[in-house]
Order: C-alpha cells, then sequence, then structure tokens
C-alpha cells in the first residue's frame, strides 16, 4: 500500500455553480431581470408576488417558479393572477438548486417574459448558499420575526441586495426595534436596498416597485441595445 | 440541513479524484470553509459518513479548517478582518463590499492509499 496525498483544490459547490452560471446565460441571452426571493416561512413572499403582480401586470411580462417542499398552493395563487407559474416541489429538500431552476424554465415561455421571479423554499439558512443564477438576491424579514434576526441568520443578510422589511402595520403589536434591524442589517450588508413595507395595507411598497420597475427596464435597455 | 446536499457533492469530487488518482482507500479529507458559509461542520460530517459508507472513502476524517472573514476597503486600500460579522472598515467605517475570503467550500487535497507497493513506480 502506498500513501499518497492529492491536492485537489476545487470548490464543493462548483457543479451548482456551473449551472447557475449557465441559467444566468441563458437569462441575459432573453434579456430577462431575475430575482431569488427568500425569507423565513410565512414572512410574505407570496403576498409579495401578488402585490408585485397587481402592479406591473399590464407593464411588464412576469413569470414565477414557485419552490416548496410539498403543495402547488403558492403557483396556483399566481396562475389565478394570469401569471405563468411553474411549481417545483423539493420533497423535503430545504433550498432550491441550480438544476432544479433549469428543469422549471423548461415548463415556462420566457421568450416573451421581462422579469422572472424565483421564490425559494422558506428558509432563512440554506437558500443563502446556492446560486441560482439570479441577478439579486432579494430577502423578506417580518417585524414579527424579532430583530435579533440578522444577527442569527447573517449569510442570508449580508448576500440579499435587497431587504423587505414586511408587515410594518403590526409594529405597535410586536416588540421589534426597527432601527435595531435596520443597523445590524447594514452593518452586514451596507449597500443593501431597504424598503419598509405592509403587504397587508400596501404600506411603502410603491418604492420597491419603482426600484424593481428600473431594474427590469434596465435589463431591457440591454437586450434591445444588442438586438 | 443543506450540508446533506455539500455532502453529496463533495462526496463524487472524492470519488471522481479517487479514481483519477487511482486511490483504493480514502483516509483523510482536507476542506476549507468560510465562517461566513452557512454550514455547519458536524453536521457536514455526518452527513458525509452516511454517504460514504460502503466507498472507498468510507470512515475518512473530514478536517475543516474555518476561514476568517476578510474584505476589502476601497477607501484605505487595506485588507481587514471582519469581526462579529459586522461588515465596515474599522479604519474609516465606510461599508466593506468587496468580501476577499470567508465565502469558502473548498476540497484542498485527500490523502489516501494506491494499490501499489510501497516505493513502486
Amino acid at each position: 500500500m502506498a500513501q499518497v496525498k492529492v491536492p485537489i483544490v476545487r470548490n464543493i459547490l462548483q457543479a451548482n455553480e456551473r449551472l447557475a452560471a449557465e441559467n444566468r446565460r441563458r437569462f441575459d441571452e432573453a434579456g430577462i431581470y431575475v430575482f431569488n426571493l427568500m425569507s423565513s416561512p410565512g414572512a410574505g413572499k407570496t403576498s409579495l408576488l401578488e402585490r408585485t403582480i397587481d402592479h406591473l401586470s399590464g407593464r411588464i411580462k412576469m413569470a414565477v417558479i414557485e419552490g416548496d417542499i410539498q403543495t402547488s398552493y403558492d403557483a396556483e395563487r399566481i396562475q389565478q393572477k394570469g401569471v405563468q407559474a411553474v411549481q417545483i416541489n423539493t420533497d423535503g429538500g430545504c433550498h432550491l438548486d441550480g438544476n432544479m431552476i433549469q428543469q422549471a424554465m423548461d415548463s415556462l415561455d420566457l421568450a416573451h417574459v421581462d422579469l422572472l421571479i424565483i421564490e425559494n423554499v422558506g428558509n432563512l439558512v440554506c437558500p443563502a448558499e446556492f446560486n441560482l443564477g439570479e441577478h439579486d438576491k432579494v430577502m423578506i424579514f417580518s417585524v414579527t420575526e424579532g430583530d435579533e434576526k440578522p444577527l442569527k441568520y447573517p449569510l442570508m443578510f449580508q448576500t440579499s441586495s435587497v431587504l423587505l422589511i414586511n408587515k410594518i402595520d403590526l409594529l405597535p403589536y410586536v416588540d421589534c426595534d426597527l432601527s435595531k434591524v435596520r443597523d445590524r442589517a447594514r452593518q452586514l450588508n451596507g449597500g443593501q436596498e431597504v424598503f419598509e413595507i405592509s403587504c397587508r395595507t400596501g404600506e411603502g411598497l410603491e418604492p420597491w416597485f419603482v426600484w424593481l420597475e428600473g431594474k427590469v427596464r434596465e435589463r431591457q435597455s440591454r437586450r434591445s441595445a444588442r438586438a | 440541513m443543506h450540508e446533506l446536499s455539500i455532502a453529496q457533492s463533495l462526496f463524487e469530487i472524492v470519488l471522481e479524484e479517487g479514481r483519477r488518482y487511482r486511490l483504493e482507500r480514502v483516509n483523510t479529507i482536507r476542506l476549507q470553509i468560510g465562517a461566513l458559509a452557512a454550514v455547519v461542520p458536524e453536521a457536514l460530517t455526518f452527513s458525509f459518513n452516511m454517504i460514504s459508507e460502503n466507498s472507498i472513502a468510507s470512515g475518512a476524517l473530514l478536517e475543516i479548517e474555518t476561514v476568517p472573514v476578510v474584505a476589502h476597503c476601497p477607501k484605505c486600500d487595506v485588507l481587514c478582518e471582519v469581526e462579529n460579522l459586522v461588515f465596515l472598515c474599522p479604519e474609516c467605517g465606510e461599508p466593506l463590499f468587496d468580501i476577499v475570503s470567508g465565502r469558502e467550500l473548498s476540497i484542498i487535497d485527500i490523502e489516501g492509499e494506491t494499490g501499489e507497493e510501497d516505493g513502486a513506480g
């Protein structure tokens, strides 16, 4: 028996990174802006999508990939809005990965889509580690979760370009100090866009819509510049 | 429990490299994992042990080195270690976006045994 030590130096998640890069190339070729929406369960991801679809439909063509452990409730909620949606069931898996997105993309007609939203599995840990090929990671934190969450789940806050603080209509009833959330999030990610919203009342959503539409138009102008 | 997915990817790399170097056994696998990566070393080891049963890597030891979080401040043009997850330059207080290390999920090397006699070849 010969003992050997072999140098390797490889990224363990390189297979996923490769698939994410392929997805990104397809999104860019089609001129689609894509964001990966992440939060804990019940923070308001699907409610945000419903509000966003209501506001942007007619002006922007959207498609949604819904990730859940089980059921197709969320995709059905989105389809009722007249937007094409495909449901991924991870059957116990705690996050989406590049391969699942690649398969889901094949069942969507992306030729005339401007905005693709990927709603990840509700979980503040695992989804942050897996790139899907998205342009931005967007996270929702709801005030009922407690102001210490940026400290407990730093990677999610650190990697998200946008932080939506949802359920601000409930602030009078919960012990959540918004200034602490903002300060803690800023320490992790000083470049993050922060929007304080209530998907229930609609408060604060307008700046988010403006920001999002800007991102979509930016992609479109790159597509027409190439055409 | 995304450590299971990471362990699965790691296992596939170990098998591939094991074939390439004709290893009959893998004893040690050295990894670097960034302090910012959302990975629990115990969960990764547990998952890997489970997946690698009855393979050349069965019982292999995972040696996990934690890589500190280091960022570059463009204003001061210095590298600073990010302590307590505060991504602000300790000198000028500017937000730090340029993360140089701390997100690693890397396999560095593996130690194992080939079927050849010692000193052969």
